[in-house]
């Protein structure tokens, strides 16, 4: 019974930032505009899609008679495909997520968050399921699910720097890894490589700070990673800014090999610009909601 | 020690220096402290290696910083001195005595002495010294006493305007004493007897160093008049090279005030000692010429005043009888015109016209009788100064005047008739002039053997007669007497004015005794004779700086002094008020000469310009303070901790820190009032008074709220978040109704904040005053809030008051009401009563009332809180029960709804009911 009041003041206090969260990402899906999109081709679905003859082996319950009525042969009537993907989407929690190089600026994390829940909005309300890989939250339709997310999209992870998590990823289905990728880099080929040979293709989508990007500090310093576990101390700060530089460069680069190879798309959003552009990138880099 | 003009007290100190480049090196391998930045991005950074030869090293220019600061603040304890004192000089012990000459020459450099003065009594307050000061255009006997105390009495001592007397020399060096002291002497640079004197006796007593200045001495000596110009001489003590210089003349302009009139340049030949020139002048100018003065040269010496031998006289001349046209030669006036024409100003007129204007000189041509009117006025102008001039004639030879008796303003008594001789009915021949006798003012005229009287009047003998004669015929008989009255004087020429009796008027004779009677010429100094038993009350005094100053309660001196005294301390120059006329003493007499000083060679002559010792150690340490700043900046744009937006946001945080708390208290205070009258003024605001008690206020401001939530909803107006009026503060005249809610604790507003409502009252304000009591105990006294209405509305103009009659404008400018239900029923509200001649109409519903809004409307309904709402529209107290409390609730509404229509429409809807009438008038 003790427990339960501050368990309660807690989740209420956690629970507070969702609906804000989840308004944001309404606000920035809103921005995209979208319908029920087929599949173009014949299939499971409620939309007429074609007439064709029927051909040995269709099920005569399938002929459409008021059709067949008008001409002497039968027809069949199908129904357009529209059938969901999956997108199982990694939001990368760990701690150096939560950084922001300045005040006006939102924390990676955050950011993350706001484009993962918008692009499921749009994802969902294009008829695709949406799932967390990782957590215990398999691809599901529905505004229910897109509350789930929220909720788990909210949880911190412990660690310093975030590795991709496959479990819970469907064969064939699409995924998207949200994450700045400044840790060790192997996880992440293990990832990308385990979700290839499943089958499943993605995008992988880098998001920085701008500071990362500019390495803007001089002087004698210690550099602590936000989780505290590494330090590195320079004398001369600004002398370090080129070869920082070129090491993230090198970064970058491995991950768009590591995409090319396994067919995925990789892409770069910065706090610093607006998140509707990345919300669009995103947007068509699922080929504007089609999960194909 | 001393390098260049700066002397060190601790020189040792400086040894310190020697330590610096120890300091550079072990700075130099200290770095900066480290800066602790989380950074995600340090996974990358793992395995990067610094550049060993960059980074740890403080940067050269910081060092250099540093090392600045550090050398600054050895130098600056080492004590720092610019212009230290000669040691010598400085180290002197036992009194001083400072010798001031304090002459008119000493004025110009009195700013330097006084400097130089003060430095020196400075010096000898640090070393304990004492001094006294004596003044020798004053002499007094020296007063030893502490340095400090003659410093605060520096401002006092100021500059004489006149020589130091030779004596004073002497007397001076007979005050000294016998004690031993140090002596300087400020010397005005000119030789005077005596100096020689006073040295020895200083010498005697101790070292003695003179101070002068070596910028060369002008003077000016009096203007002289010459022909029809001044003469203006200006002398100078040391024949140098040539220079010019120039001279102003002030003066009163036509209105009174003091001006530059004119400036005329002067050149000192080379090695010349004067150098003079002539200023031509017109006449008017000149008359009203008060000073020259030397330009850039403030002394007394270098200004000389004016006095009245500078101006021209006023003469009138009135003749006894009309001139005859055509006949020029033998008016009596003619050759008294001629005479005086070019010297003096002439006045016309009668005698009564001109008597006013106050002449010099009123000359009477053979005028015998005067009125009575006339004759005192004459004898009152006489006798305070005046110089009556009068001239016999045919109608004074045959008058009465003076015959018996003698008259008033006559010198003689006169015989009847006159004589005539060398005529051709008379024997004899005409008569000459006999030689002017010594007492007479003619005296030593030459006479003209052609000047020949053949009429005259003749005096009757007299015990006084001898005295007054001043001019006499070779026979004895007298020509011209003298009579003097009070101030003035009565002279009578006992021949025509005119070439009829005599040719005197014919000759230069005339004119000459004209001017020695000082009517035609200017005036000279008087001489001793006249100057004796007269005194002479100073008017204006020349200070030391050659300025005019109010004479004050200086005591008179007596006349004889102007001519055997030089300028004193109980003889100053300025201007003197005498019996008859104005004198003016100046500093340097004519014909002066200056004549530099010689000191004997052995003896130390300085100059004024000693530079002030100024310790630098306080400057060197603040340098030292500012550039350890610079340090801090410099350390931390270094170490990347100096962002540009925390140093601007602190740089404002200090501002804000630094700036006077009252002063922005206040400013804010005002724009807050300011912003609340334009929000006001830019709406429709209605306004409930501040009462003091929380809940209240917010009962009201909740009200208004509701109410004009009602008014958006249900008519055209549209108004603003109601706003709580501080009676005090606030600018009433933007708010168009105010709610008055009375509690009986509130606070009386002050006589300030009446006078306010007062005006807001007569301007076309209403106040809604809500006792919310229901009114129990009817619009009268005996309950709490109503005493309180009561003492509230004592200073407010209100007009009478009456019930809401039923057709009073309130009951139905917007909707139709016949009771006015807040949260409480009560009937009686009460308003402006309508005038007692308002009658109704035969076929009209209603009367024709006031034209005005009513001022205010009392009542104790409790409206504000059947009004209120909260934010979301839900009505805040309960009104009623059941659907009656909501009906009354929405009669409470609209019963708002009405006022603020009153208050903003006025009497529109009892006009409204006249237009069928006025239509059917129009058609007629």
């Amino acid at each position: 019974m003790t427990q339960i009041a501050p368990l309660r003041a807690r989740s209420e206090a956690e629970a507070a930032r969702f609906p804000a969260l989840l308004a944001r990402a309404e606000h920035l899906a809103g921005t995209v505009l979208l319908g029920e999109h087929g599949r173009r081709r014949a299939g499971m679905g409620d939309d007429f899609w074609q007439y064709r003859p029927v051909q040995a082996g269709d099920e005569l319950r399938h002929i459409d008679w008021r059709r067949s009525a008008r001409s002497d042969t039968q027809f069949l009537r199908q129904r357009e495909w529209q059938i969901a993907q999956s997108v199982t989407l990694w939001v990368d929690g760990a701690a150096s997520m939560r950084f922001a190089s300045g005040d006006t600026l939102p924390q990676k994390a955050d950011r993350a968050r706001l484009l993962s829940l918008a692009i499921a909005i749009l994802l969902n309300r294009a008829g695709e399921r949406i799932g967390l890989s990782g957590a215990d939250l398999p691809p599901r339709r529905g505004d229910a699910q897109i509350e789930r997310l929220a909720m788990a999209l909210g949880q911190d992870g412990p660690d310093d720097y975030g590795a991709p998590q496959t479990t819970g990823m469907l064969s064939h289905g699409r995924a998207l890894f949200l994450s700045d990728f400044l840790g060790d880099l192997d996880p992440v080929r293990e990832a990308l490589t385990s979700a290839a040979d499943r089958g499943v293709r993605g995008v992988l989508y880098q998001v920085l700070d701008p500071a990362e990007e500019s390495f803007p500090y001089r002087g004698r310093t210690i550099f602590e990673s936000v989780g505290g576990t590494m330090v590195h101390e320079t004398l001369k700060a600004s002398e370090l800014r080129d070869r920082y530089l070129e090491r993230l460069a090198a970064r970058k680069d491995d991950l768009r090999h590591l995409c090319a190879t396994t067919g995925w798309l990789y892409g770069t959003h910065h706090t610093s610009d607006s998140a509707q552009s990345a919300l669009l990138w995103l947007y068509n880099a699922f080929d504007g909601g089609h999960g194909r | 020690m001393t390098i260049g003009p700066i002397g060190f007290a601790a020189p040792w100190l400086l040894v310190a220096l020697a330590a610096l480049p120890i300091l550079w090196l072990i700075l130099r391998a200290v770095p900066p402290a480290p800066i602790r930045r989380r950074f995600p991005g340090v996974a990358l950074l793992l395995g990067l290696r610094d550049d060993d030869s960059v980074s740890d090293r403080t940067p050269w220019w910081l060092l250099l910083l540093r090392m600045l600061a550090v050398a600054a603040v050895i130098i600056g304890l080492a004590g720092p001195i610019l212009n230290p004192q000669d040691e010598a000089q400085a180290n002197r012990t036992g009194p001083m005595l400072i010798v001031l000459d304090s002459s008119w020459a000493s004025a110009r450099d009195w700013p330097a002495q006084e400097d130089l003065l003060d430095s020196l009594l400075a010096e000898a307050g640090r070393n304990a010294r004492p001094v006294g000061i004596l003044q020798l255009s004053d002499p007094e006997t020296p007063v030893f006493q502490a340095a400090e105390t003659w410093r605060t009495r520096l401002t006092g001592l100021a500059p004489s305007a006149w020589s130091p007397q030779p004596d004073a020399f002497e007397d001076a060096a007979n005050l000294l004493g016998d004690e031993n002291f140090e002596t300087r002497w400020f010397s005005d640079g000119l030789a005077r007897d005596g100096r020689q004197t006073l040295l020895d006796a200083l010498q005697d007593r101790g070292p003695v160093t003179i101070h002068e200045s070596a910028v060369p001495i002008y003077a000016l000596t009096p203007a002289v008049v010459e022909d029809d110009a001044l003469r203006l001489t200006a002398t100078r003590a040391n024949p140098g090279p040539a220079r010019d210089i120039t001279v102003e003349a002030h003066g009163r302009d036509p209105s009174g005030a003091q001006r530059l009139l004119a400036t005329q340049d002067m050149t000192f030949e080379a090695s010349a000692k004067e150098a003079t020139t002539l200023l031509s002048l017109p006449a008017e100018l000149r008359a009203r010429l008060t000073r020259f003065e030397i330009a850039g040269q403030s002394h007394a010496g270098a200004v000389t005043l004016t006095d009245d031998s500078l101006k021209r006289r006023e003469v009138a001349l009135i003749a006894g009888r009309e001139d005859r046209e055509g006949l020029e030669l033998l008016s009596p006036l003619h050759y008294l015109e001629q005479a005086l024409e070019p010297t003096a100003d002439l006045l016309d007129g009668s005698l009564s016209d001109v008597l006013p204007a106050n002449p010099d000189v009123v000359v009477l041509a053979d005028v015998a009788t005067l009125s009575g009117a006339e004759q005192a006025d004459l004898l009152d102008w006489t006798d305070r100064g005046g110089m009556l001039l009068r001239f016999a004639g045919p109608r004074l030879a045959a008058s009465d005047v003076s015959r018996s008796d003698e008259a008033p303003l006559m010198p003689v008594r006169l015989r009847a008739g006159g004589r005539s001789v060398g005529g051709a009915m008379s024997w004899g021949e005409p008569k000459e002039l006999a030689p002017f006798p010594e007492s007479s003012p003619f005296f030593g005229l030459d006479v003209p053997s052609d000047v020949t009287v053949t009429a005259q009047v003749m005096a009757q003998p007299d015990p006084t007669l001898a005295d007054r004669v001043i001019a006499q015929l070779s026979d004895g008989t007298p020509l011209v007497t003298r009579k003097r009255i009070g101030q003035g004087q009565v002279v009578l020429f006992h021949v025509t004015a005119n070439a009829e009796w005599s040719t005197l008027p014919l000759s230069g004779l005339f004119v000459q005794m004209l001017e020695r009677l000082a009517i035609s010429s200017s005036l000279a100094l008087p001489d001793l004779a006249e100057l004796e038993g007269t005194t002479w009350q100073p008017a204006q005094v020349l200070s030391g700086s050659g300025i005019l100053e109010d004479a004050g309660t200086l005591p008179g001196v007596d006349g004889t002094r102007f001519v055997e005294d030089v300028p004193g301390p109980d003889f100053r120059p300025g201007l003197y008020d005498g019996p008859d006329r104005r004198l003016a003493l100046n500093v340097l007499p004519s014909d002066t000469t200056l004549t530099p000083v010689s000191w004997p060679a052995d003896l130390p002559v300085l100059g004024l310009d000693r530079p002030p010792e100024a310790a630098l150690g306080g400057w060197f340490l603040a340098g030292a303070l500012l550039i350890l700043m610079a340090d801090i900046l410099a350390s931390l744009g270094l170490s990347g901790r100096l962002l540009p937006a925390r140093a601007t946001m602190s740089a404002l945080l200090l501002a804000l820190l630094l700036s006077p708390q009252m002063a922005d208290a206040q400013d804010s205070s005002m724009s807050e009032a300011d912003e609340k009258a334009l929000m006001a003024a830019s709406e429709v605001v209605l306004g409930h008074v501040i009462t003091g008690d929380r809940s209240l206020d917010n009962a009201a401001q909740a009200g208004l709220r509701g109410l004009g939530e009602t008014l958006f909803f249900r008519t055209s107006v549209e108004p603003a978040d109601p706003v709580s009026v501080n009676l005090e503060t606030d600018d009433l005249s933007v708010y168009p109704f105010l709610y008055w809610p009375i509690s009986p604790d509130q606070p009386i507003p002050s006589e300030e904040a009446y006078v306010k409502l007062n005006e807001y009252l007569r301007t076309g304000g209403m106040i809604l005053f809500d006792t919310r009591d229901a009114n129990v105990a009817g619009f009268g006294a005996s309950s709490p809030a109503g005493r309180k209405l009561q003492r509230l509305a004592r200073p407010l103009d209100i007009p009478p008051l009456e019930p809401i009659p039923e057709d009073h404008v309130l009951t139905r400018t917007f909707y139709l009401l016949q009771d006015f239900p807040g949260r409480h029923t009560g009937r009686s509200v009460w308003v402006e009563s309508a005038p007692p001649d308002a009658e109704q109409v035969e076929g009209m519903p209603f009367r024709n009332l006031n034209d005005n809004v009513t001022p205010v409307v009392i009542g104790g309904n409790d409206w504000a809180a059947a009004w209120a709402m909260d934010d979301r529209g839900n009505p805040l107290f309960p009104v009623g029960r059941g659907f009656a409390g909501e009906r009354q609730r929405e009669l409470a509404y609209r019963f708002g709804v009405n006022l603020v229509m009153h208050v903003l429409t006025g009497n529109y809807k009892s006009d409204q009911v006249h237009v069928p009438a006025l239509l059917d008038r129009l058609g007629q």
